[in-house]
């Protein structure tokens, strides 16, 4: 687990900086959530669905996805399994079930119940798991899903990772509520209210909702404390809307990877040689994964086609007979 | 075009209005479909034909087809024995939508399917529409094959988001990775007064959302094999109903059939002008047929059904023989399916036409409540025989 959460830390930093440096578009860390990233992963089987939001790449990084699978995606390349088709961090891998992330906020939270209902009528092992901001917790989607699980009981984990902030809007101008965690009582929902930037207690929390859900068939609503060190993305600038202290402080002093890493020192299970070793590899994975992925051809045109409908109908292949016969007539007007 | 060799299809010919109530009586002739469509292959070399087939209800003789059994029912009844008949044949189809499970639905649509299939496949939902509609998106990604009932279509104006942003895109954004089976279904139109909020077209709105198909029903016939092809298809189609005609009676057949989803429906042969439209108003033109009939005009009648993406072949061919070409609709003016059916025909066959395209649509009002105003705002038979009469001379 502190493994994953070095390299999920290593990761958002370098692919940070790649942005800064122009050489992907758009970037989202999960900086000082890493947490309940990696620990609520740990805590899921593979066969759990996952319906994230865009925040948490380290659950599929959990569940196997490769540095260098996450840099095709970020590149757009012809490598990524979305086919360049959506902005970089939005992930999704059918294989690792994990639900391709659309930008649309808390739009996952009735998918997740959907594909729990599913579930529960098939009888499986397994649960759905779906991750939300506070923002989300103000949407229409949030609330009639609530709804819906706890009227159709269906076995879903709704993880509302309350960092604090909506881009610049603090949770002071989102709700009035005493959190999210009363919210799922409203409902009728089991809810709990957990750390969230400490591993082994969203480990504890993640394990135990997924028993209950599984057994009970019963949603639970979990709300994880925690800060978004981070700014919103890379179009943000989070000093413009909060002290720069506030945001070391939960940087340095309240860092949930620093937090595990003192845990596993304690226990002896962890060594600083390791740390500097496991830092230097991660970052040297990080960087090679972008030098390759840089360096691969975009999607060819017909990917602009496919995958609307199952099969492209006559409009579109019309649409795509044109538009090659206009980039062949003017290759000085398209950049590829 | 005598080089080719299809066949159109010719189906019910003869309407009986009976005044102002919404029952109308259909006597069905022989249905013969052809089968030998050629379609375009896509350039990445996969076949386009469906794996659906149309099945030709195709009698040698047609006198004895008039005596071959079939039943009779009502369009609402066909649409539910095509939804019955789905979810006998495939476990994965269940539905889902406000008040379809004990209490049948709205307009009985799913009445008696709950007592046979429980009540987690016919699952009734609180009232979300966005979020039932997105519940049904993320069960078909998990390999359900949801249908999303609105209770009247202008309440799925609340699933736009889920409808168009997830619906529409994720099998496009995940790079194929997940596809989103959906049916997504109800009533729309303009009714009996029931005011502008219960009067919405909603196939304006959602016309223009990549992703998914839309179609229109008008008779038993092609509500039963239209429904079954959208559930079987793997994409999210949008299935538009009409609230006056839930009571048509139509005699169709016994045997299994599935209609093309991508097929218009050639209602009319003729050979003066070429009248497109769908859904209710086909009722009106045929009205309206009959008047020009006896004036002495031969108008080619096309039900488009398909309303995404247009059937241009079928409708191509008729341009090209009767070179004029009337669109009756009850979408309004502006951003109707008359408007993008206008500009597609202007730009393919902008040759055969000797005069511009008329399109008849409703005015860009919200439907009024009151009778007189309802009925001035939808297209009547009367100008509908005006409208030809102008462009034939």
């Amino acid at each position: 687990m502190y493994k994953d959460m070095v390299t999920l830390q290593t990761m958002d930093t370098i692919f940070y900086e790649a942005q800064r440096q122009g050489r992907i578009s758009f970037y989202v860390t999960a900086t000082g959530e890493e947490a309940i990233n990696i620990a609520s992963a740990a805590a899921l089987t593979i066969d759990d669905l996952v319906f994230p939001q865009y925040r948490e790449a380290g659950v599929l990084l959990w569940r196997g996805f490769t540095l260098q699978e996450f840099a095709h995606q970020c590149f757009g390349n012809k490598y990524d399994n979305g086919k360049g088709r959506q902005m970089p961090a939005h992930y999704g891998s059918n294989k690792h079930n994990y639900f391709t992330v659309a930008s649309t906020v808390a739009t996952q939270i009735p998918h997740a119940v959907g594909a729990a209902y599913s579930l529960k009528m098939d009888g499986r092992d397994a649960c759905t798991i779906t991750y939300f901001g506070d923002g989300g917790t103000s949407t229409g989607d949030f609330h009639a899903a609530m709804n819906f699980a706890a009227v159709m009981e269906v076995p879903v984990i709704l993880l509302c990772r309350n960092n604090g902030w909506a881009i610049s809007t603090p949770v002071s101008d989102q709700f009035r509520s005493d959190g999210v965690v009363v919210k799922g009582q409203a409902y009728g929902v089991r809810s709990i209210r957990v750390d969230g930037n400490d591993a082994l207690a969203v480990f504890s929390a993640v394990h135990f909702a997924r028993k209950m859900a599984i057994s009970e068939s019963q949603p639970v609503l979990i709300e994880a404390l925690t800060y978004r060190a981070g700014h919103h993305s890379t179009s943000d600038d989070s000093s413009k809307y909060r002290p720069i202290e506030e945001i070391e402080w939960w940087k340095e002093a309240q860092n949930p990877v620093a937090r595990f890493r003192k845990w596993l020192e304690g226990q002896g299970w962890w060594a600083p040689t390791s740390e500097s070793e496991l830092r230097e590899y991660a970052r040297h994975e990080v960087l090679q994964a972008i030098q390759v992925a840089e360096k691969v051809d975009k999607p060819d045109l017909a990917q602009l086609f496919t995958d609307v409908y199952d099969v492209p109908p006559s409009n579109l292949i019309d649409q795509e007979k044109s538009l090659r016969e206009s980039v062949e007539r003017h290759p000085h007007e398209y950049s590829h | 075009m005598a080089a080719m060799l299809q066949s159109f299809g010719v189906s019910s010919a003869s309407v009986a209005f009976s005044d102002h109530s919404a029952k109308l009586s259909v006597r069905s002739l022989p249905v013969i479909r052809s089968e030998a469509r050629s379609i375009s292959c896509p350039t990445n070399g996969t076949r386009c034909t469906r794996k659906i087939t149309t099945k030709a209800v195709a009698v040698e003789n047609p006198a004895s087809a008039a005596s071959k059994p079939g039943h009779e029912l009502l369009l609402f009844e066909a649409l539910r024995e095509g939804l019955e008949e789905e979810m006998e044949r495939d476990p994965r189809v269940c539905v889902m939508g406000e008040d379809v499970g004990h209490y049948g639905g709205s307009y009985k649509v799913t009445k008696g399917l709950a007592d046979k299939y429980g009540d987690l496949r016919v699952l009734d939902t609180p009232i979300a529409e966005n979020s039932f509609t997105g519940m049904a998106i993320g069960a078909a990604m998990t390999g359900l094959r949801p249908i999303i009932e609105g209770m009247n279509m202008g309440f799925l104006l609340l699933a736009f988001n889920q409808i168009s942003d997830n619906c529409g895109m994720l099998h496009y954004t995940s790079g194929g990775q997940f596809t989103i089976p959906t049916v997504i279904r109800g009533p729309g139109g303009v009714g009996r007064q029931l005011g502008a909020e219960h009067s919405q077209r909603l196939e304006s709105y959602f016309q223009s959302i990549p992703g998914i198909q839309m179609v229109a029903c008008s008779t038993p016939y092609n509500a039963k094999g239209l429904m079954k092809a959208a559930i079987r298809s793997e994409n999210p189609v949008v299935l538009f109903e009409h609230v006056l005609l839930y009571n048509l009676k139509e005699r169709i057949p016994d045997e299994e059939y599935v209609l093309s989803l991508e097929e218009a429906e050639m209602v009319r042969p003729g050979e003066h002008v070429t009248i497109l439209t769908y859904s209710r108003m086909r009722y009106h033109v045929m009205q309206a047929a009959k008047t020009l009939v006896n004036k002495g005009f031969d108008p080619e009648v096309i039900d488009i059904r398909s309303l995404k993406p247009f059937d241009l072949y079928t409708i191509g061919n008729s341009v090209k023989k009767t070179h004029r070409v009337v669109i009756v609709e009850e979408c309004m003016r502006t951003g109707g399916i008359g408007a993008s059916l206008t500009a597609a025909i202007n730009e393919n066959f902008h040759d055969y036409l000797d005069a511009p395209i008329v399109c008849l649509s409703s005015q860009d009002v919200p439907t009024p409540y009151a009778g007189t105003l309802e009925e001035w705002t939808v297209v009547q038979p009367a100008q509908i025989v005006a409208a030809v009469e102008q462009l034939c001379q």
